[in-house]
């Protein structure tokens, strides 16, 4: 009886957003008199961040301290309409239509500012501080709050942006399957390290080493925690969850989390990430979407470092004891290949 | 780095040339707007809305796989303590509906309440509305039902068997019908058959995707209550909140102004919070009792009634050189969708859409199929659409390597596909960077590989020759289905559903909001509390309205908080 090691790789592309019907997203944003901003959506945060990554993106188009930029979302009489948080569209969708309306919102203000300082709106720049002042001449300068009550109690002008962000809906062709399915793609690649127990059937992840391909990473905490999260996720599926463990047949279906297995925090590998960034031409300052794709090289990365472990090839997820068992039984005991060994790796003992 | 996490490190040196760095806050680690509310307990979920006099409501549902409904009894139910309303599908204004019917796209399948017939285990049939969760939980149970079991069908390959029970008469072949014309979604680029003829290697594979629950912590509902001037407010966990709307809207027969939704702080999603069940089903109760009203998912039906993501069986073949090339790849997809489409049509397409992976490969072929099965429907889930047609790929790259007996990393990279290739559904790639990720990875992790792949390129060596459309593509129309109209796949084939019968709401006892499809509200619109408005001539101090009875709809949160 014996713990058998073994390395799985995989590697995939993830299109970003959906083409059904088109595929918009709006935002509007205005300023107080203070210079304060508020952008209302209707986008919603499931945790992924999408208050937070939206607000950013405000800030950085708009000039100002992300102090001076909250957003508003998900009420339906106020926020405009969105698709929905879903196919990774979020960050890209709305963070195109928020850039759209900060610019709007933001020329507004520099007219103001302009107006003020009695020069060419042109020859304006901020300075991401709160301050607006003339390229070059950093003295020539006004508060972002003094260019809004300038708008708001003198000139009155409206600081407010509209933005939409479209993708027209692509037709697909019945006869060949031609399409656009999306506009953009992000990669992965990842190699996993597992442990297979050949009397138990039992694996264990105990390492991933990744590689994500993002386009930019607008927030780095929020795309590490959707990347470790993700991967966690991903090997969840690999080797712990269904909703029907003897699929098709519907029988001893979980009905709480004590059957509906996860790999707990005793369960978790350290993850090695390294992120990449080729910003897409129609990203917001290059974004695409990390949400999804980061748990899908995490399953047959699994699935194939436990046919490197032991020989046991296992096509029907999860990878169970069970299956594993039978694998090794059929095959007349563990056979490890261990094909793509590293180096140092190949000098570990065998257990 | 935390040796127990892992590293998080960049490689900026990649593409470095394609992206200016100085930018103010985009690419910082700024603490999300939220977080102070979240890790207090104090940010406001739609269960923290609570109201007096809040109902609930809970579903009756059918024990059996397929099964034909004889009468409902609710006599015994109704007596219960607690028991305000039940409903049934005649209480609900359009009973008929297809969530993609708001892009147009697939024919009405599925009711909110079952009348004639439950598709699958857990099929709602009856609502029950009471005072306290357990009083409706109780009345659940007394409510007889006079089933009639039907042969049921729980694998998609049998499904589709000639002599299968129909499980949805939508769909009488137990498949979605694309463009009006196939029971599958076709991808043909090349000649497959004539390229798999040519090559050194066939290597087949099956592979089984399981069905998975997106298991947010947070459980699916919605809260609704009557707000003023004959509206509606829903507090809802949704992912796409006009999606909800739009569906309330026409599952209601209510026009979309009358509702107010509110939402976008969401307790995990993963994809399971888009079917906008619980906010028609909670603005129904609210309309036809004049009470705040919350429909709400408990585990067990969060895991087994909630559209989970569904199975996928994939089996691919592919014509492999003895270089490691390949040549042709040739997939057969059956998405299970459960016993109704929810968003497994769109699935299939963007499934679709991603083949044959990340790989440049010049004769594609595929079948995909959303099938029809006695079982809880599926929808979206992370990765959907993508996830498990990933695994197929992924865990058959490897069987590839394996059989010309080549290093797994190196195969990939020979394949990949790069900037200026042309993909199987006739776009041009642009913007890969799939190599320099696997190459990456192989450094991370020790794999030595060839020094023609360590040198390999996104960048280069794509389009040319390999931006060329196929000469020659073998098309075919196996898979004809007849009655349905064709046309593009966004929109409906066949006969429109019938309009909807805007069913009689008449609430059971007096309450203070005006009926919902009846007359205009009479009172005219009182504004909300509002800041001054210094644009309104004359801000009368306005005599506070009364309020018929004790209750008081608005939630202890407040109005407007989210």
């Amino acid at each position: 009886m014996a713990l058998h090691r073994g390395r799985g790789f995989a590697a995939i592309n993830y299109p970003i957003g959906m083409n059904l019907g088109g595929d918009p997203s709006q935002a509007l944003v205005h300023s107080n008199p203070d210079g304060k901003f508020t952008v209302a959506l209707s986008a919603i945060d499931l945790g992924q961040g999408m208050k937070s990554v939206t607000r950013q993106i405000a800030a950085e188009t708009l000039g100002v301290p992300i102090a001076d930029v909250y957003v508003d979302t998900a009420d339906s009489d106020t926020g405009p309409h969105d698709m929905g948080s879903f196919a990774s569209r979020g960050t890209h969708r709305m963070g195109n239509a928020v850039i759209m309306a900060a610019k709007e919102a933001r020329s507004v203000m520099l007219e103001a500012a302009a107006e003020e300082l009695e020069v060419d709106a042109s020859d304006l720049v901020t300075d991401g501080k709160g301050n607006i002042h003339v390229r070059g001449a950093p003295s020539r300068t006004i508060t972002t709050m003094a260019a809004a009550q300038a708008a708001q109690f003198k000139q009155g002008r409206t600081i407010a942006g509209r933005g939409i962000f479209l993708i027209p809906l692509s037709d697909v062709n019945p006869e060949t399957g031609e399409m656009s399915p999306v506009t953009t793609f992000a990669h992965a690649a990842l190699l996993v390290e597992v442990e297979v127990d050949d009397e138990t059937g039992e694996v264990a992840v105990t390492d991933m080493q990744s590689a994500y391909e993002v386009g930019r990473a607008l927030n780095p905490g929020l795309v590490e925690q959707q990347l470790r999260g993700g991967a966690w996720m991903g090997m969840s599926h690999a080797a712990w969850e269904t909703t029907e463990p003897y699929y098709p047949d519907r029988d001893h279906g979980a009905v709480d989390f004590n059957h509906y297995l996860m790999p707990g925090p005793g369960d978790l590998a350290p993850h090695h990430i390294s992120v990449l960034e080729r910003p897409a031409a129609d990203g917001p300052f290059g974004g695409k979407g990390p949400g999804e794709m980061c748990a899908n090289p995490v399953l047959p990365a699994v699935v194939n470092a436990v046919y490197d472990a032991v020989g046991v090839r296992i096509d029907e997820l999860p990878v169970t004891p069970e299956k594993v068992l039978r694998g090794i039984k059929a095959k007349g005991g563990a056979r490890p290949r261990q094909a793509i060994q590293s180096a140092s790796s190949a000098k570990q003992e065998n257990f | 780095m935390n040796a127990r996490t892992g590293g998080f490190e960049f490689r900026k040196e990649l593409f470095a040339d394609e992206r200016d760095d100085d930018l103010n806050e985009i690419g910082k680690r700024i603490r999300r707007q939220d977080i102070e509310g979240h890790v207090t307990g104090r940010s406001p979920f739609y269960d923290d809305h609570l109201f007096d006099g809040l109902l609930h409501m809970r579903c009756v549902r059918s024990p059996h796989h397929h099964a034909r409904i004889g009468r409902i009894d609710t006599a015994e139910a109704e007596r219960m303590p607690g028991v305000v309303r039940i409903l049934t599908g005649k209480d609900v204004p359009q009973n008929l509906n297809t969530l993609l019917s708001l892009l147009d796209f697939g024919l009405d399948d599925e009711p909110v309440l079952s009348v004639d017939k439950a598709a699958y285990k857990g099929e709602p049939v009856a609502a029950v509305i009471a005072q306290t969760e357990a009083q409706a939980r109780a009345a659940v149970k007394a409510v007889r039902v006079d089933w009639q079991p039907l042969p049921h069908v729980l694998d998609p390959e049998e499904a589709l068997k000639p002599g299968a029970p129909t499980v949805c008469e939508t769909y009488p072949g137990n498949a979605f019908v694309y463009h009006g014309k196939y029971d599958h979604q076709k991808l043909r680029y090349g000649d497959v058959e004539a390229a798999l003829r040519q090559a050194d290697h066939i290597v087949e594979g099956r592979y089984q995707m399981s069905p998975i629950e997106q298991a947010p912590i947070e459980t699916c509902g919605a809260i609704s209550a009557p707000e003023q001037n004959g509206r509606w407010v829903c507090y809802t966990g949704t992912q796409a909140l006009f999606f909800s709307l739009g569906t309330a809207s026409k599952v209601l027969n209510l026009p979309s102004s009358r509702m107010h939704f509110i939402g976008g702080t969401v307790g995990g999603g993963f994809g399971g919070k888009v079917d906008s069940i619980h906010e028609p089903l909670s603005i129904l109760g609210a309309m036809l009792t004049g009470r705040p009203c919350k429909s709400q998912w408990d585990r067990e039906e969060e895991m087994q009634v909630g559209a989970p993501r569904g199975a996928e069986r994939w089996y691919i073949t592919d014509g492999v050189m003895n270089d490691g090339r390949i040549v042709a790849r040739k997939f057969t997809g059956y998405f299970d969708g459960g016993a109704y489409t929810r968003l497994t049509s769109y699935a299939v397409i963007k499934g679709v859409g991603h083949l044959p992976g990340p790989y440049t490969i010049p004769n594609v072929y595929a079948d995909a199929y959303c099938v029809y099965t006695n079982r809880t429907p599926a929808t979206a889930m992370r990765g959907f659409g993508i996830t498990g047609v990933d695994f197929a790929i992924e865990a058959h790259m490897d069987k590839v390597a394996e059989t010309v007996g080549m290093n797994p990393i190196e195969l990939r990279i020979l394949n990949a596909y790069r900037d200026g290739d042309m993909k199987a559904h006739r776009r041009e790639a642009k913007n890969c960077a799939f190599i320099e990720c696997c190459q990456v990875v192989a450094e991370k992790a020790g794999v030595t590989i060839s020094p023609e792949a360590r040198a390999a390129s996104s960048k280069t060596g794509g389009g040319g020759e390999r931006a060329r459309l196929p000469a020659f593509t073998a098309t075919d129309e196996h898979g004809r289905v007849e009655g349905f109209e064709s046309g593009s796949y966004a929109r409906k084939g066949g006969a429109p559903a019938a309009p909807g019968i805007p069913a009689e709401l008449t609430p059971d006892r007096p309450s203070p909001p005006t009926l919902p499809t009846a007359r205009p509200v009479e009172t005219p619109p009182t504004p909300a509390p509002a800041p001054t408005t210094p644009d309104q001539e004359k801000p009368a101090a306005r005599t506070p309205q009364r309020r018929s009875g004790a209750v008081r709809f608005s939630s202890i949160s407040g109005f407007r908080r989210r």
